[in-house]
């Protein structure tokens, strides 16, 4: 799209880097026609921090703390995918019961990101008391991170070769009891969502993304799958202890019996991952073997063994937005040559174009959110019309999104 | 699109080696287990003349429309390594194939055309990768820079490691009046 070609008819308004619904800036230009949206233009790069350069004086441990930083939601994926990548090169074997702790934190990590989704979506529509019923969900899912990995958000978990820390016996009750605690909830959520009227009207047939569409764009993890396209990292490789658990491919038809590749059916697909990975969790404390949970508890001895390997490998893991898959090269120093992240957001970018193309200003933020791209904070937005600049907050958007839901509830 | 001629690892790449013959170097299948079960996962890595490299990708995009999830890229010294980083045979449980195709390009020359006529999906990592590695995409839709802002200077690229490195941005800040 080219740069301010202002005709009589259409006008440009850009949007961010700041942004309403995305909390890490992201900067949009729309060519708008009254209230329709014709072209998209999207720019990225504002936080940009140069992170794999920041690893070239870091050893392999060390970058497991700074992969932790990428993302804050994410803060589980990026260091395991490093893990795995590195893994890979050397030629470790993780322990057995350290796959499915594995398997535990990444599945837990889905809960909170997708919970924490959920709320944010129904916030751009206006229903902010879900917002918080959501969000004390997620309360209980932290805490639960907490009193497994001690922490949060940064969780220091992930080794390479292992895990940092084991669940013990006497853990397993509290762990019953809140997966009980989310199936609770998780029911009520699902009834929210499915059988509000207003949500329906809101996001059926809005920012759609046909299969074909998904597939030419690359498009990876619940936005791909909401359009059919089965793509999962967890089902379609063995890593971890995936390949042991019973459990497979989610798209909307499952629970809707159509694939639209719209907003909702983006919300459904949200919905349903998060059973399934309730469901997950449940099955790796039944099946986890007894044993050790990391190959090397020798820090010293594992970075001297990484310093004599030479090679290349890729990490993938599911995240709950999508692939992850880092590139590492070791070339028998003590920091490895080359680390290439990739999140899913990046994937997740192309398209955005043809699911906003056709659509409101108002229905920008839910379909933007609708990809859950990664977050941060907000605020206001600038739109340019007959030459004139002024502004609009980050409210004034929000104001639209909202007043767009009460008149369709009239 | 619609195809969906699933080949397992060994097939894949006896059927680019029948096509290709030596124009494709160290292919290599590596298998990793994991879990109880032991279940495995294949990873292909291969390396492909530049002058062979769109015809293979063409021929991999008929073959079955692969998931493109990024290019990585590597500074040699003399050369400058793209890699590929494909998925095939998704859909089904554990028939999964990484699929890494690498490129080595000349420094005087670093010039490679566009995938986004097969795979629209690789404009942002080809753009990341003109502005990154200066690497020439020949062909490519939009050539704007994606990542690095507007005002950051011309001729430096941030993962080279030679004298169009970004060294100096770093080192001698007065200078570059930064």
């Amino acid at each position: 799209m080219k740069p301010v070609a202002t005709t009589k008819t259409t006008y440009h308004i850009p949007i961010g880097p700041i942004h309403p619904a995305l909390k890490e800036p992201v900067y949009f230009e729309f060519e708008i026609d009254g209230e329709r949206i014709i072209d998209v233009d999207v720019k990225l790069g504002h936080v940009h921090r140069a992170i794999e350069w920041a690893s070239r004086k870091r050893n392999p441990i060390q970058i497991l703390y700074l992969a932790e930083r990428i993302c804050g939601i994410c803060s589980y994926c990026h260091p395991i995918a490093f893990a795995l990548a590195v893994e890979s090169i050397a030629d470790i074997q993780v322990p057995e019961r350290a796959e499915y702790l594995r398997v535990i934190q990444g599945e837990l990590e889905r809960i909170c990101s997708h919970i924490l989704w959920a709320g944010v979506v129904a916030h751009e529509m206006g229903f902010d008391t879900v917002l918080y019923f959501t969000w004390q969900i997620r309360e209980r899912a932290l805490d639960l991170t907490e009193y497994l990995t001690g922490n949060r958000i940064t969780k220091g978990i992930t080794m390479i070769g292992g895990m940092r820390r084991d669940i013990t016996k006497d853990m397993i009750p509290r762990i019953h009891k809140d997966l009980q605690y989310f199936k609770e909830y998780y029911k009520k959520l699902e009834k929210i969502f499915l059988n509000d009227k207003t949500i329906k009207m809101r996001s059926q047939g809005v920012g759609i993304l046909t299969k074909e569409d998904a597939l030419k764009f690359c498009a990876v993890g619940p936005t791909t799958r909401a359009s059919g396209v089965k793509k999962d990292v967890r089902l379609g490789t063995s890593y971890f202890a995936y390949g042991d658990l019973d459990f497979d491919y989610i798209t909307p038809d499952v629970l809707t019996g159509t694939i639209n590749g719209d907003v909702f059916d983006r919300i459904v697909q949200r919905l349903l991952e998060i059973n399934q990975s309730i469901l997950l969790i449940e099955q790796c404390i039944d099946k986890m073997p007894s044993g050790e949970i990391v190959a090397e508890p020798n820090l010293s001895k594992l970075l001297a063994q990484l310093k004599k390997v030479n090679g290349e490998g890729i990490g993938r893991h599911e995240a709950p937005r999508g692939e992850v898959i880092h590139y590492v090269k070791l070339d028998g120093n003590e920091s490895p040559y080359t680390w290439k992240v990739r999140a899913p957001t990046y994937n997740n970018i192309l398209p955005w174009i043809p699911m906003l193309k056709g659509n409101q200003i108002a229905d920008i933020p839910i379909v933007a959110a609708s990809t859950d791209p990664c977050m941060s904070c907000t605020n206001r937005v600038a739109v340019v019309k007959d030459g004139n600049m002024y502004e609009m907050t980050k409210e004034e958007l929000h104001c639209l999104s909202v007043e767009k839901t009460r008149r369709l509830m009239k | 699109m619609t195809n969906e001629n699933r080949l397992n690892p060994e097939e894949l790449v006896k059927y680019f080696k029948d096509k290709f013959k030596t124009k494709i170097k160290n292919a290599q299948i590596k298998k990793r287990a994991a879990g109880k079960k032991k279940n495995e996962t294949a990873t292909i890595w291969m390396k492909v003349d530049k002058g062979a490299f769109k015809e293979l990708i063409k021929h991999l995009c008929d073959l079955q429309f692969p998931h493109l999830a990024v290019i990585s890229g590597n500074d040699l010294g003399k050369t400058i390594e793209l890699i590929y980083h494909f998925s095939i045979n998704f859909g089904k449980r554990m028939e999964e194939i990484n699929l890494n195709i690498s490129v080595e390009l000349p420094k005087s020359k670093p010039e490679i055309e566009t995938i986004c006529d097969w795979i629209p999906g690789a404009l942002i990592t080809e753009r990341e990768k003109m502005e990154m590695l200066g690497v020439k995409i020949i062909g490519i839709p939009d050539n704007r820079r994606c990542f690095l802002p507007d005002d950051f200077p011309k001729g430096v690229y941030p993962w080279r490691r030679d004298e169009t490195g970004p060294d100096k941005l770093y080192k001698n800040l007065h200078e570059v009046k930064k």
